[in-house]
This record gives structure tokens, C-alpha cells and sequence, in this order.
């Protein structure tokens, strides 16, 4: 087993998609009212935003339904399924801040409109930092699996204090867990991916289509 | 020599890295390092020489993560005894002729603190406590606090220290590019907090290399009145090859701090990937540094989680509008815990341009202990200005400045002896900029030679306490000019003479001057700029009193301090009265949907306008009234389009917030009590282990929309809790809300207990995770899948209740 150290990357704002917003706040686009209040809501969040990644690399080994990922062993369907073939794989947190939670509760008290707004963009950003950053992994490191996060389908959220121990997310990014596997700041993301050997450039399969929450309200159709 | 003694006089050399060295001598992802102090010590033992030999002065014992959180309180002990030996070991053996100490290392919990992590933080105090008794008990020479990226819990790690021990103690924060905290907090935030406790030396470590934290240093130094201490990182790691390097070399490195030392940082070392080279090398090129006496900034100044505000660079605007007295509406709001209208307060002064708020919250007959802390705590959740913690009862006092994250201003202590034996010790111990008002046991004095006597006193006793100038600014004290016409003039004579003649900054509760008086805000204005012309630094103000902002406004642009009258004309629109534009232009096609104006204002979510025209109905309405024929039946028009699909949640919010705006004024317009259905209490909560509240609140919007009395006991709730208020209130409908499947167990929970205890009550649950399956299987009466069907449950329950006993 080998493995690397922690490295961190700060990034600036990715593309605002605010379809992504409104399909989080549970809105249509046609609803002029609401698009003007993401318009408003994304102003005032913009400046406390900030966009950062840990991550580390680890070699990793799959068999059945069982994933030794070098710093945890656990046993998924799903994350077998998805690192199939993988020799190593990149464990990532990604956080967008605690200003947004702040937004979140400073709002929560005088227009809840607004939170369910800061909620949505804090989803969305979180999410276009996660797709940055794996594009940009993917550019170094040549094709990956679909990322994929504790709470997946039969991926047990528990490995999350495994994650934590390996990243060091405190002191990298900030980023702590609490007793109920909770992640504050709460717009943060941990996941793995694994790294295709080359030549292997099979389409990957979408996020939604991949995850055993048929019910979903956020699934994508 | 003691460490305090050795820091006065000589650069001091702190170690370098200790994870990176300890991967490469095998230690695995996820191991806890503090572990190999006892199976390892040998390696940690080397390491530690290693620093000494190279030169160091200061070595961190392998203490970084050990707490209560990792370790069995057992194990603590034992890791920090065992550190601490090693770490003395090492500087036995070292070869180093150089001064040697052994600092007790404590790094951030891990978690992050109340309310947007789940770390109470009294509990972070006891969790750094254990730590620090540990480390005193088996003797390290100094504490080191380092990595914080939150200044709640570095306050908490300190204020641990300073309860714990009389070490000296060293605090470095982990600063971001962006030259901030994690959390927000800027380094002049950070030193007015940390030197107001009582911190040996401040200073940045880890996060980034030498030059990207220069600009922190350069702030740190322009503010901090102790030595300024620089620890960072080699750099970024890169991987080469299938290495880790990192990309600052040890000469590059040296070379940067020492660039900084000639500055004046004088505490300096390395973080990650820093190793003993690194140390060797910086001691080689600062050895001959000239050490920059330290001199005293002599700022007055607050504090928030984010930054800091300085008297004395244009006057400061302390919002008083969080004071019951002589408010009727935020009396009754304390009476009924209405945390929303203070919430509310505070957002909306701070909107107004206020740069501090002032907390007061005095009624008879409320716990005024748990309510400051609560409105403290609460309103720097909503708000980034300091706060002004203002009560005469001391005991509140104390929860409110212990709780404070930042340094408070604290009003307020007098000439009395009793006030100054109460206040100095609370203002030394979490520090403070304090408010002293010039009486004392005889009173106020109508000089103001009796007043400027009186400051000379408190100056006086202050030094005795250990409180510096600086952290004092005198109220001179407006009287009414209607009592005595030569009230004005006395205040602002004191005013002058303690500003330069003893040069301390003043500040002023002005809208006293004017009591008893019509037109009061003319007399105000003009006092504000006779006061400001002798000297004033900040006054306790009413940031919605236009005459005010603009006395404000015009000083600035008169005397120099608005550059280009820039921030004057921008305001200057908002000087002229404000009026509304009128009404919008009728829609023909809308005018026909809707019954009332009230009523499509809150279809709409227009939440100004509709608080408007409550305002106006009031006139010829009755207010119960307005809700019944106008209120309500809007709700139901937005409710029915959410429960049809054809209205949007954001849109049901927006209109929820306009009906609550009506309702603001509909309350202040109804005697208290009368205004809700006090025999259908309904107490709803987020379940114990879960921190999402947004469903909660928002059911709780809806609920008081259609006029039901709510009891929001928060999130994070223990089931004995609710079980205790659902006893208390005997309330016929709990609601409860889990988020996560983790946390569905203590609904159960919460339910059977409910069951048992109280088995009148029926139990309405929601979350995203629920099903009306699975609410079923933990005993609840019904699922609502949203707000709207809450609302409407409610409604049924309530009919029952009403039917039953009509029976």
C-alpha cells in the first residue's frame, strides 16, 4: 500500500447554473418572482463563498462487494460497482464556506424565503466546485469513475469519520464532522472517485441514475 | 529564565513540522500521532532534539490533536505526560546551548462550535481544559494554541488556558489567502480578542507559506501591542515523481522571515513541511536581526467574529434600539421570548449604517442572566457587528461577555466603588472595551470638573486592575435640557477636557438630551454635531432617525473623513423624507383577481407593501377582523396553489413573510395575549442529533400565519425537553422534524416518551426522510409531507379539541 500526502486547492467561483438553483429551491424557471430572488440571493452571497479541496490519493484493491481503499475497508455494492477495475482512487472534501451557512441562519429568523434560496445555492455551488475539481483531476490523471459519496446508495455515511481521518479536513480545509456525521460547514462534499486505467474510457454513468433513492425529490428525471 | 521574561528581550525560535516527519518514519493515514508520544517515544524524542539542536527555543510537544474527543480522559493523561517527557528528554540531550522550553501544543477539537456545529462552548472550554491541566500537572513551560481557524474556539481554547494555568500562552490562527479566518475573522478582529484576554503573543501558522502571509503579518504588526509570531508552511505540497515535495526551499524560507523580522515579527518557526533544516537555516540568517521594540498601539477599539471597529477614526454609531426602555413593542417581545422582533431589530439597524449594537434587555420579572446570553448568542447569528453587552446586573453581565465571540464593549461601569469592584475583574479577565459613566455614590455631578474628576478616579482604578486606557471610553452623560438648561454645555465641557486632557475616547447616550421636548430628533441632530465638535468618538444612537444620519453623513464630508463626499452622496437621496412611490399603476386583470389590496400584497409576497396597508386598514378595522376577511383567506389562495402545484416554495414563503409583516402590525395593535389562540399551544422542534431547522421554521411560519400560538424549542432538542414543555403547556399538538435517518431514532424516541408522559398530545412529523410508512412505524399520529398539510392538521386537531369539549 502506498499513498500520498493531503493536497489542497483553492479555486474561484465556477459558472453559476441558476436552472441547478431553482431545481434545488423546488421552482420552475418560469416563476419571474423567484428567478429575481436568486438573482438577489446569489449577489449577497457571492462575497462570502469560498471554493477549497483536500484530497489524497490511495491504492486502492475491489473484490465482490468489498473495497479496501488503503486507509478503510468497507462493503458497498455501489462503490465496488463504481471503482471496478480501479487500482487507485482519490478520496476528496470540498467545502464552499461558512458564509453561506451564516446566510443561511441569519435569514432563517426574518425570511425563510431566502434560506430556502441560500440553501439552493449553497447546494448548487458546493456541487460546481465538485464537478470543477473532478474535471480538473481528470485532465491530470486521465479518465475517472462518477464520484461518489458516503450516503450513496449502500454506502454507509459512517465512513465519513474514516474520510476525515485520512484528509485531515480540519486543518486543510476547515471542515469538521459532528456526532451525527453531519458535516459543518454544511454546504461540503466528501467523495471518491476512482482512476481508470488508460484506454478504459467507458461512459460514465449520471450521479442521479447511479443512487438507489428512486424517491428523491432532487432526482433528476 | 522564564519563557515571559525570555520574550521580552530576544527573537524567539519556535520548532517546525511534525507530521511530515512522522509519515516518513511510517505513521499511516488516520493513525493518531499523539499515540506514538507512548508507543513510539523514541522517534518523537529525535524529532524534537532535531529542533533543539537546530536552534530552536521553543519545542511543541506531540500534542496537536489530544483531547477528550479521541482519547479516553485515561489516555489523555498518559499522551500528554508522555509528550511532555519527551519533549524535556530532548532538551536534555540536545547539543544546543540556547535558551530551552517545552510548550504544551493544542491544536483546533475537530469540530466546530455552536450553532453551525454541534460543540457546545462551554463544552470546548472543559474539553481544552482537561488539556491544559494536564499539561500544567506534568510541567510544560508555555501553552501553545495554533491552527485555530474559528475565533470562537480559539476564544475557548484560551479563555481554558487562562482559567487553567498562569502559563504564558502563545495563539496562532490558520489565516486563508483571503487574509481571514475560516469563520470570517480578520487579523485586527483576531488581536483585539486575543490581547483583551490576556494573550503572551499572537501571531499565523500553517495554511500557506512565509510570503502569502505577509499581509497578515503587516496587519498584525500595524495593531498588535504583544509580539507578533509567524509560523507557516514550506510552501504548498507538490508531488514529483511519486514524492511530496514542498515548494518553498529552507534558504527561500529563511530568507522570508527574516525580511518580516526586520519588521518586527519576532516569535518565529516553521508548520508543514518545515523540518530541521528549515529551523537551522532561519536561525542562521535572523541570528543578527535587530529586535524592533515592541510598542503599544494604543487602540480603543471592539470586536465581532469578523472584524473590528476603532474609535477615533470618525464617529462610531452604537444602535440603541435593543433596549426596552420606553419601547413598548420590544418589552412586550422580551415578555413573550420573541427572539424574531429582536433578531429583527438588530438586522435592520445594521441595514441603517450602525457599526456597533447595543444589547439591553432588562425587564422585571425575566431570568436577565439566560436572556442576554440567548439575545447575545442569538443576534451574532444574525449579525456581524459587535456588540455593546449593556445591564447593571453583573451576573448577566459575566454569561454575556463569556459567551461574546470577540471582544464586547461593556456597558457600563461608574465612579462607584461597588461598580468597580464588580466590572474591572469581568472586563480583565474576557476583555472588553468598557463604557464609564462620570457619577459615582454621590451621584452625577452638574460640573464638569466633578466629572472629569470621576473619570480620573475610574482611570485610576482601573490601572490597579490591570485595564489599560485604551479599553475605556467615558459617557459624559446627556441630561434632559428641559430640566436644566445647562445640561448641554456641561456634558460637552466634560466631554472636551477628558478627550484632551486625559485622552480617552467619549461617547454619549444622545437622545436623552432632548427628553420631555417636542421635535426631539432637531435637538438631537444639532447636539450630535456640538458633540462631535468637542471631541466626541461614538454616540448611542437611534440609526433610524434621519436626522441623526444626517448630522452623521454631513460631519464626515465636512471634517475630511469621506473622501470625495462619496458616502454623503450616496446617502443623500435617503435625507429628503421618505416617501412611497404610490401605488402601482392597477393591473386591470389583477385588480378583478383579488379581493383587497392587503390581499394581493400578500399573493404577491410583497412584504413592505403589505405591512403598509395593515398599517392603514388598522385605522378602520378591527385587527382580528383583518385576519379573518384578508389575512387568511390569501394564505388559503397561496396554500391551495403550493398543495395544487401551481405555486413554487419560494413563492408560499414570500407570501408567508408579507402576511407576517401584516401580522407585526396587527400585534402591536392588539393588548398582549389576546393576540393568539393561547389553549391550542403547539410546540414544534428538530429532533435531538439534528441541526436542520429549515422545515421546522418554516412550518412554524405558516402555523403562526394562520393565528396559531407556536413554541419553537429549536433543533437539536432532547426528548426530555419537549416531553418537559409539552407537560408544561399541556399542549394538545407536537411537531417534530429529523432530516437524516440517523437522527429518525431519537424521533422514536421522543415519541415513546411523549407517549408515556404525556398521551394526550398528538405527534405531527416531517423531514425529508420520512414517509408515512415509516411514521407510522415510530408511532406518530400523522405525516405531513409539507407546511400546507401541517396547517391543516392543525386545523383539524384544533376542531376536535373545540368539539370535545363543547361536549
Amino acid at each position: 500500500m502506498t499513498w500520498s500526502t493531503v493536497y489542497k486547492r483553492e479555486y474561484s467561483a465556477p459558472e453559476v447554473s441558476i436552472k441547478e438553483i431553482l431545481r434545488y429551491a423546488r421552482s420552475g424557471e418560469e416563476a419571474k418572482d423567484v428567478v429575481t430572488l436568486a438573482q438577489e440571493c446569489l449577489e449577497e452571497a457571492a462575497g462570502v463563498l469560498a471554493f477549497k479541496v483536500c484530497f489524497r490519493e490511495f491504492d486502492i484493491s475491489v473484490s465482490g462487494d468489498q473495497c479496501d481503499l488503503g486507509f478503510v475497508k468497507v462493503k458497498s455494492k455501489g462503490l465496488s460497482k463504481n471503482l471496478g477495475g480501479c487500482k487507485r482512487a482519490i478520496v476528496f472534501a470540498a467545502t464552499v464556506g461558512l458564509g453561506i451557512d451564516r446566510l443561511i441562519m441569519k435569514y432563517g429568523a426574518v425570511a425563510p424565503s431566502k434560506t430556502v434560496m441560500f440553501h439552493a445555492i449553497g447546494a448548487e455551488r458546493v456541487e460546481a466546485l465538485c464537478d470543477l475539481f473532478c474535471t480538473d483531476m481528470e485532465n491530470e490523471l486521465g479518465p475517472i469513475t462518477r464520484r461518489f459519496s458516503p450516503g450513496y446508495g449502500d454506502l454507509s455515511l459512517s465512513m465519513q469519520s474514516d474520510i476525515f481521518r485520512a484528509l485531515d479536513c480540519t486543518r486543510q480545509i476547515g471542515l469538521t464532522l459532528n456526532d451525527s456525521l453531519l458535516m459543518s460547514p454544511s454546504k461540503s462534499v466528501t467523495a471518491i472517485f476512482g482512476i481508470k486505467d488508460s484506454g478504459d474510457t467507458e461512459e460514465k454513468e449520471d450521479k442521479c441514475e447511479i443512487c438507489s433513492s428512486i424517491n428523491c425529490p432532487f432526482r433528476r428525471v | 529564565m522564564t519563557f515571559r521574561e525570555y520574550l521580552k528581550e530576544n527573537i524567539v525560535y519556535l520548532d517546525g513540522g511534525m507530521g511530515t516527519l512522522l509519515q516518513a518514519r511510517g505513521l499511516k493515514p488516520g493513525q493518531y500521532p499523539e499515540m506514538w508520544n507512548i508507543t513510539q517515544s523514541d522517534i518523537i524524542r529525535d524529532i524534537h532534539k532535531a529542533y533543539f539542536d537546530a536552534g530552536s527555543n521553543v519545542v511543541n510537544t506531540n500534542t496537536f490533536g489530544a483531547n477528550t474527543l479521541k482519547f479516553s480522559e485515561n489516555e489523555l493523561e498518559k499522551i500528554i505526560a508522555a509528550a511532555i517527557k519527551n519533549a524535556k528528554d530532548a532538551a536534555k540531550m540536545s547539543t544546543g546551548t540556547q535558551e530551552k522550553f517545552v510548550s504544551l501544543d493544542i491544536g483546533p477539537s475537530g469540530k466546530l462550535l455552536k450553532p453551525y456545529g454541534d460543540l457546545d462552548f462551554e463544552d470546548a472550554v472543559e474539553l481544552f481544559a482537561k488539556v491544559v491541566r494536564y499539561g500544567t500537572k506534568y510541567g510544560a513551560d508555555l501553552i501553545t494554541i495554533e491552527t485555530m481557524n474559528d475565533s470562537y474556539e480559539t476564544k475557548a481554547a484560551l479563555l481554558a488556558a487562562k482559567e487553567n494555568s498562569s502559563l504564558p500562552v502563545i495563539v496562532t490562527n490558520a489565516y486563508g489567502k483571503d487574509g481571514l479566518l475560516m469563520t470570517g475573522a480578520s487579523p485586527e478582529a483576531m488581536a483585539a480578542m486575543l490581547e483583551g484576554m490576556g494573550a503572551d503573543a499572537i501571531g499565523a501558522n500553517c495554511s500557506l507559506g512565509p510570503e502569502q502571509l505577509r499581509g497578515v503579518m503587516e496587519r498584525l504588526l500595524a495593531c498588535a501591542s504583544v509580539p507578533v509570531v509567524l509560523k507557516p508552511n514550506a510552501g504548498l505540497p507538490r508531488s514529483v515523481g511519486g514524492k511530496t515535495v514542498y515548494d518553498v526551499m529552507p534558504e527561500e524560507f529563511a530568507l522570508s522571515i527574516k525580511d518580516l523580522t526586520d519588521m518586527g515579527v519576532r516569535v518565529i518557526g516553521g508548520c508543514c513541511g518545515t523540518t530541521p533544516e528549515y529551523i537551522k537555516m532561519l536561525v542562521q540568517r535572523t541570528k543578527e536581526c535587530k529586535i524592533k521594540p515592541l510598542t503599544d498601539k494604543n487602540i480603543t477599539a471592539a470586536s465581532s467574529y469578523t472584524h473590528r471597529v476603532m474609535f477615533g477614526s470618525g464617529p462610531v454609531l452604537i444602535g440603541e434600539r435593543i433596549n426596552p426602555t420606553g419601547k413598548k413593542r420590544l418589552k412586550k417581545a422580551l415578555m413573550e421570548n420573541d427572539m424574531d422582533y429582536i433578531l429583527n431589530e438588530a438586522i435592520s439597524q445594521q441595514e441603517k449604517g450602525a457599526h456597533i449594537l447595543d444589547v439591553n434587555v432588562g425587564i422585571p420579572d425575566i431570568n436577565e442572566k439566560d436572556m442576554l446570553k440567548e439575545a447575545v448568542c442569538q443576534i451574532q447569528t444574525v449579525s456581524d457587528l459587535p456588540l455593546q453587552i449593556d445591564t447593571s446586573n453583573v451576573e448577566a453581565m459575566e454569561a454575556a461577555l463569556r459567551r461574546y465571540n470577540g471582544k464586547a464593549m461593556v456597558n457600563s461601569v461608574n465612579g462607584k466603588m461597588k461598580s468597580i469592584e464588580e466590572v474591572f475583574p469581568l472586563v480583565k479577565k474576557y476583555g472588553g472595551l468598557v463604557v464609564a459613566l462620570t457619577l459615582d455614590e454621590n451621584g452625577i455631578p452638574d460640573t464638569a470638573e466633578g466629572r472629569v474628576k470621576i473619570a480620573e478616579k475610574i482611570l485610576q482604578k482601573a490601572k490597579e486592575y490591570g485595564i489599560e486606557k485604551k479599553d475605556i471610553v467615558f459617557d459624559t452623560l446627556a441630561m434632559t435640557i428641559s430640566a436644566d438648561s445647562k445640561a448641554a454645555s456641561v456634558c460637552l465641557e466634560a466631554m472636551r477636557r477628558i478627550k484632551y486632557d486625559l485622552g480617552c475616547h467619549v461617547i454619549v447616550g444622545l437622545s436623552n438630551i432632548s427628553f420631555g421636548l417636542p421635535s426631539r430628533d432637531v435637538l438631537n441632530g444639532v447636539f450630535f454635531a456640538m458633540a462631535l465638535e468637542n471631541g466626541l468618538s461614538g454616540a448611542i444612537m437611534n440609526p433610524n432617525s434621519s436626522e441623526m444620519m444626517k448630522t452623521y453623513y454631513a460631519y464626515r464630508a465636512l471634517r475630511g473623513l469621506d473622501e470625495n463626499c462619496l458616502d454623503y452622496i450616496e446617502k443623500s437621496g435617503s435625507f429628503t423624507e421618505y416617501k412611497s412611490e404610490g401605488k402601482p399603476a392597477p393591473d386591470v386583470k389583477e385588480e378583478t383577481e383579488f379581493k383587497s389590496a392587503l390581499q394581493r400584497a400578500i399573493v404577491k409576497g410583497l412584504k413592505d407593501q403589505a405591512g403598509e396597508i395593515t398599517k392603514e386598514l388598522l385605522n378602520s378595522e378591527k385587527p382580528l377582523n383583518i385576519v379573518q376577511n384578508e389575512v387568511i383567506p390569501a394564505l388559503d389562495i397561496v396554500g391551495e396553489g403550493f398543495e395544487k402545484w401551481r405555486v413554487y416554495l419560494p413563492q408560499l414563503l414570500m407570501s408567508a413573510e408579507a402576511a407576517k409583516s401584516a401580522f407585526e402590525h396587527i400585534k402591536s395593535a392588539l393588548p398582549p395575549k389576546e393576540k393568539q389562540d393561547d389553549d391550542f399551544p403547539i410546540i414544534i422542534a428538530t429532533v435531538y442529533g439534528d441541526i436542520h431547522d429549515i422545515g421546522k421554521n418554516i412550518v412554524k411560519l405558516l402555523l403562526e400565519n394562520y393565528g396559531f400560538s407556536v413554541y419553537d424549542l429549536g433543533k437539536d432538542v432532547p426528548p426530555e425537553k419537549i416531553l418537559e414543555e409539552t407537560v408544561r403547556l399541556k399542549a394538545p399538538l407536537v411537531g417534530l422534524s429529523a432530516l437524516m435517518t440517523t437522527t429518525v431514532a431519537s424521533m422514536e424516541k421522543t415519541i415513546c416518551l411523549l407517549r408515556k408522559e404525556a398521551p394526550w398530545c398528538r405527534v405531527v412529523v416531517g423531514g425529508a426522510v420520512l414517509n408515512r410508512e415509516y411514521a407510522e412505524k415510530i408511532g406518530a399520529d400523522k405525516y405531513a409531507k409539507d407546511a400546507m398539510e401541517s396547517v391543516r392538521y392543525a386545523e383539524e386537531i384544533k376542531n376536535q379539541v373545540k368539539n370535545k369539549k363543547q361536549r
